[in-house]
């Protein structure tokens, strides 16, 4: 009897043909026929890194190596229609209830992968029979367990509600009927099996079991005296016993002698049923990941009360906003530490693309540029973003510039590289574009910073796009109706304490001198409030 | 089982519910002397002790006579008592000699070795029962009588021979019996050892000619694998009796660790009083109160510490504190006010932990935590500045503190200028008091004990330590407001000589 390897197909491809499940036609991950091939990206995810996307990808698909999520989460969508398939599925997968299900199907899927991946190497038939009637019991269980979820869940999504019809016909169908009555049968069978063991030295002696009294609790029940609630349980850890080899072999076969006809038609049934995964099936076993993945991911920002919204979408770059956002990858290293998040809103209205961030150093800025960037790409994947109401831009491509470590043996010296740098995104760069500069010019004198500063925001007004600008330089925040100021801040009774609030307000350039540190709360007062009465 | 003979409702615990400012209460008290003086040399009873002080502010009143009573049994009859304490030492060394404690993953030798640890267990429960059997109608208290009670229902003869017939079962010679089923993908699994039952000419002889069909195999000779194997099912068969073997053992070392602990209090208890009776001191049963009220009365006390490091008898101190929660000590230099201080604090300790306390007669009511703030000298290891670091201690306990606490200040707040000392003090102490506090401060701060006379009324009660007019001291403390001096004077001429 021969078994076909069938370990999951998507092992390592990323190629665009790989990314959408072609074969029925039914996907949750990509509407119509459209593929990966219709996403802007032409592989250039080089902001990948200084917006922390690297970060925040590979802790959303962390644990779920084997799906090989990372290309969908590598290829915004650059149609608003696509978007808004993807958040339809989300938002029914939001539902935690839903998310559970899927999250146990898929888990019962993995395992179905492992038993068949595993049969070749297992000699014993018996065994080998044996870990086949397991897999497609697993499978039959998940997708019927699965479908009658998916009825009782209000599905509002095209994605999942075609996937639904796709279900429902495939259970019905007479292949996975005659699968599903077989395996029970078997099973069945198989639980009524019971027998005895005699060992002593090297002998084994295998018979029916016939009633024989359980001597394990009668010594439980006679020590029993002596318990007391306040002993843990005494509990050894066995290692796992290796189970198919030669004597397990041999003691099975004696069984099977004991019960001949039951594992006569065992081995029949896996005969008959050698491949038995559905194709479609098995794609959306995958696809799904993708959201069950990134929502679990979030859960965590939310139980701490951080706010995710499902964007507006727009493909003109004006009144583009986002109340309470924050940038993920900070988010997560604070909540490891216990530590409280701070959020920021921004917002572009009318003529307004560009916002300049200034003020202190330490206090923020760059998380607010990371958080803008990091929200537009996630709403362009079609995920909720950060923030409690958000309208955003699906973007062409975003371009970063962030102050590099000088590399060795690249003589241009930093300014130049700077420039290079900034010359190339302009000129890559469209009206669709988002472009984030991050500390510019910060190695030449203040008047050439101002100036060079100055030419290149010029041009970037002219493009007409979408821009966030940090910089200690004042003057930029008022060039023209387009840019707005934005001003990271302090406590105001004490400079020496940043907020992290990045405010929108004219910038001032103020600086504060450290004020009183407060000490041991021993007052009368303050005691007072302290003991408890 | 259990033993109880600590609190009504729970074994005790040693390592659990220590206060937080156990070491300071220890240094600043010197507990130590006093541990080492029921210790005897036994680094047991010493830890014991320690942390029985260390979790007395939990103690309710209830408690506290519930173990007076205890204490008293063991006062008329400290042989057995000592006698209970040996057996659990006996035991647990034992234990200690054996291989007991390497549990493998191989549950055939555990098991082995549980059953031979369970042999020498009986051992001493047998010699626990015989000693109950004895001597239980000598003792009157609830603690005691119940304990004993207890031993004479729960180890009866007839169960004590049926656990020595299990134990002897228990060590397989017949080879193992067990039951199976298919577990996941066919797997041999689901083993439940099975009683064989004696059987007239050798069991293993008649299963093997009975009439349902059955087949045997032989491991062979050199196949390791398959040795293993068997051995493997055998192991998986017996592990749950290992494990229950093992609980039980468990079970009553656990009693037995118990039974140490709580005797071994009770033993400390007997050798601090066969110190202090030959020294002459007296010593009485304290009376607990409850809350809410505010009592301290004593006559003749003494700190315990100061006379197990002194030859001749020390001089006790009297008080009526009746509803009163601020008591103020001022007086003259080396008067003893640190040594009263002290004895308030060991007493108020000694009582809660169910003990005996240093005077002819004593009544308090019970706090929930005890705590002291004395000054300290000056430390290199600390960069913060003294009175920083007298104001950080006093910041952690304030995390602590409620309305039923003691705290006992000595000398406090006085590393800065007098002015500013007595600011501190005066805002930490009406807030104290005022919250329900009892707070009794050893202080030269002039300017505060005077603000406290003025603003306590009622609740204070202020006492100073004696001086004759000569200049000598009495080292007695009675009540008396305070004075602009403490006479620091006489000190410098004693040691100046002028």
């Amino acid at each position: 009897m021969e078994f076909p390897s069938q370990a999951p197909r998507w092992a390592d491809n990323s190629s665009g043909e790989e990314l959408s499940s072609q074969m029925s036609g039914i996907s949750v991950l990509f509407h119509k026929d459209q593929g990966i091939t219709q996403a802007t990206q032409s592989g250039d995810l080089s902001y990948f890194s200084d917006l922390l996307l690297d970060q925040i990808v590979a802790a959303v698909i962390k644990n779920k190596e084997a799906y090989n999520l990372k290309p969908f989460f590598s290829a915004p969508l650059s149609d608003p229609e696509a978007i808004l398939f993807r958040q339809q599925v989300m938002k029914d997968i939001e539902d935690h209830s839903l998310r559970d299900h899927l999250s146990s199907f898929s888990t019962a899927m993995g395992e179905v992968h492992r038993c068949l991946a595993a049969l070749d190497r297992i000699h014993s038939r018996y065994h080998r029979s044996g870990w086949f009637l397991e897999a497609v019991t697993t499978y039959i269980d998940a997708l019927v367990h699965l479908a009658a979820r998916l009825m009782e869940a209000p599905l509002a999504s095209r994605g999942l509600q075609g996937f639904r019809a796709y279900l429902n016909d495939y259970l019905s169908s007479p292949i996975f009927q005659t699968l599903r009555a077989g395996a029970a049968d078997l099973k069945q069978a198989l639980s009524r099996v019971s027998y005895c063991l005699l060992v002593k030295d090297s002998a084994i002696k295998v018979s029916r079991y016939e009633g024989e009294e359980d001597y394990t609790s009668t010594v439980e029940k006679v020590f029993a005296r002596f318990k007391k609630d306040t002993v843990r349980e005494h509990k050894f850890k066995l290692l796992p016993r290796p189970s198919l080899n030669h004597v397990d072999a041999k003691i099975l076969d004696l069984v099977a002698c004991l019960y001949p006809e039951t594992f006569a038609s065992l081995e029949d049934f896996a005969k008959k049923h050698h491949s038995f995964v559905d194709d479609t099936v098995a794609a959306f076993d995958r696809e799904v990941q993708f959201y069950i993945a990134y929502l679990d991911y979030i859960d965590k920002f939310r139980q701490r009360g951080l706010p995710f919204c499902y964007p507006a979408l727009t493909k003109v770059p004006e009144d583009v906003f986002c109340q309470d956002g924050f940038d993920i990858a900070l988010a997560q290293r604070l909540c490891e530490g216990g530590q409280t998040v701070v959020v920021n809103d921004f917002h572009l209205s009318g003529p307004e693309r560009i916002l300049v961030v200034t003020g202190p150093n330490q206090g923020g800025k760059t998380t607010f540029a990371r958080m803008f960037g990091q929200i537009h790409y996630l709403a362009n994947l079609g995920c909720p973003v950060p923030g409690r109401v958000a309208r955003l831009v699906v973007f062409d491509n975003i371009f970063t510039h962030f102050e590099k470590e000088e590399e060795m043996g690249d003589l241009r010296g930093k300014l130049k590289d700077d420039l290079v740098r900034i010359h190339a995104i302009l000129s890559r760069a469209t009206g669709r574009s988002i472009v984030i500069m991050n500390e510019i010019f910060t190695s030449t004198t203040l008047a050439d910073a101002v100036f060079l500063a100055r030419k290149i925001m010029e041009r970037i007004i002219d493009l007409d796009l979408i821009c966030v600008c940090v910089t200690f330089i004042d003057e930029l925040s008022t060039l023209s109706e387009k840019t707005v100021s934005m001003v990271s801040t302090v406590r105001p009774d004490d400079p020496a304490v940043r907020t992290y609030k990045i405010v929108r307000r004219p910038s001032d350039g103020l600086s504060y001198a450290i004020t009183l540190a407060k000490r041991y709360g021993l007052t009368y007062e303050r005691l007072l409030e302290r003991i408890k009465p | 089982m259990k033993v109880l003979l600590m609190d009504r409702e729970q074994d005790f615990d040693a390592g659990a519910g220590l206060a937080d400012h156990g070491e300071e209460l220890i240094q600043d008290l010197a507990l130590n002397t006093l541990f080492n003086a029921m210790a005897n040399g036994d680094d047991f009873i010493f830890s014991t002790a320690r942390s029985v002080f260390l979790t007395a502010h939990r103690n309710s009143p209830d408690t506290i006579v519930y173990r007076q009573n205890i204490l008293k049994d063991c006062l008329r009859h400290p042989t057995v008592v000592r006698q209970m304490y040996d057996l659990a030492v006996g035991l647990m060394e034992g234990r200690k000699r054996s291989y007991w404690g390497i549990f493998t993953s191989y549950p055939t030798s555990t098991l082995s070795s549980a059953v031979g640890m369970l042999e020498m267990y009986m051992d001493y429960m047998e010699k626990l029962k015989n000693l109950g059997d004895t001597h239980a109608r000598d003792f009157v208290s609830a603690g005691f009588t119940r304990f004993f009670t207890m031993l004479r229902s729960d180890l009866d003869d007839t169960y004590l021979v049926e656990l020595r017939r299990h134990l002897r079962e228990l060590r397989f010679e017949n080879g193992v019996l067990m039951s199976a089923i298919l577990g996941w993908g066919n797997e041999v699994t689901g083993f439940t050892v099975r009683k064989t039952g004696e059987i007239k000419g050798g069991w293993w002889r008649r299963w093997l000619n009975q009439q349902s069909p059955s087949y045997t195999f032989y491991i062979a000779e050199r196949d390791e694998t398959g040795a293993k194997t068997i051995g493997a099912i055998r192991d998986r068969a017996i592990n749950p009796l290992a494990e229950a073997l093992a609980q039980a053992a468990d079970h009553i070392l656990a009693f037995f660790t118990t039974l140490r602990t709580e005797t071994a209090f009770y033993v400390g208890c007997l050798n601090l009083y066969e110190r202090l009776s030959r020294k002459g001191e007296e010593v009485c049963m304290p009376v607990p109160l409850p809350g809410p009220a505010r009592t301290m009365r004593f006559l003749s006390l003494y700190d315990p510490c100061l006379t197990l490091t002194m030859n001749e008898k020390i001089i006790g101190n009297d008080l009526d504190g009746e509803d009163r929660r601020l008591f103020i000590i001022t007086g003259a230099n080396q008067g003893g006010k640190s040594t009263f201080l002290r004895s308030i604090g060991v007493s108020q300790l000694m009582m809660q932990c169910g003990m005996f306390v240093p005077a002819l007669s004593y009544t308090a009511d019970v706090c929930d935590g005890i705590y002291t703030h004395f000054r300290r000298g000056e430390d290199s290891t600390i960069k913060s500045g003294k009175l920083d670091e007298e104001l950080g201690r006093m910041n952690t306990m304030a995390d602590r503190l409620t309305s039923r606490s003691l705290i006992l200040f000595n000398e406090s707040f006085s590393a800065t200028n007098e002015r500013e000392g007595a600011e501190i003090a005066r805002q930490i102490v009406t807030a104290l008091i005022q919250r329900g506090v009892k707070v009794f401060f050893v202080t030269h701060l002039y300017p505060f004990a005077r603000d406290m006379l003025t603003m306590a009324d009622q609740k204070g009660l202020f006492l100073r330590a004696q001086r004759r007019d000569d200049g000598s001291r009495t080292f007695r403390i009675q009540e008396g407001d305070p004075l602009q001096t403490s006479f620091g004077q006489d000190v410098y001429y004693e040691i100046f000589g002028e």
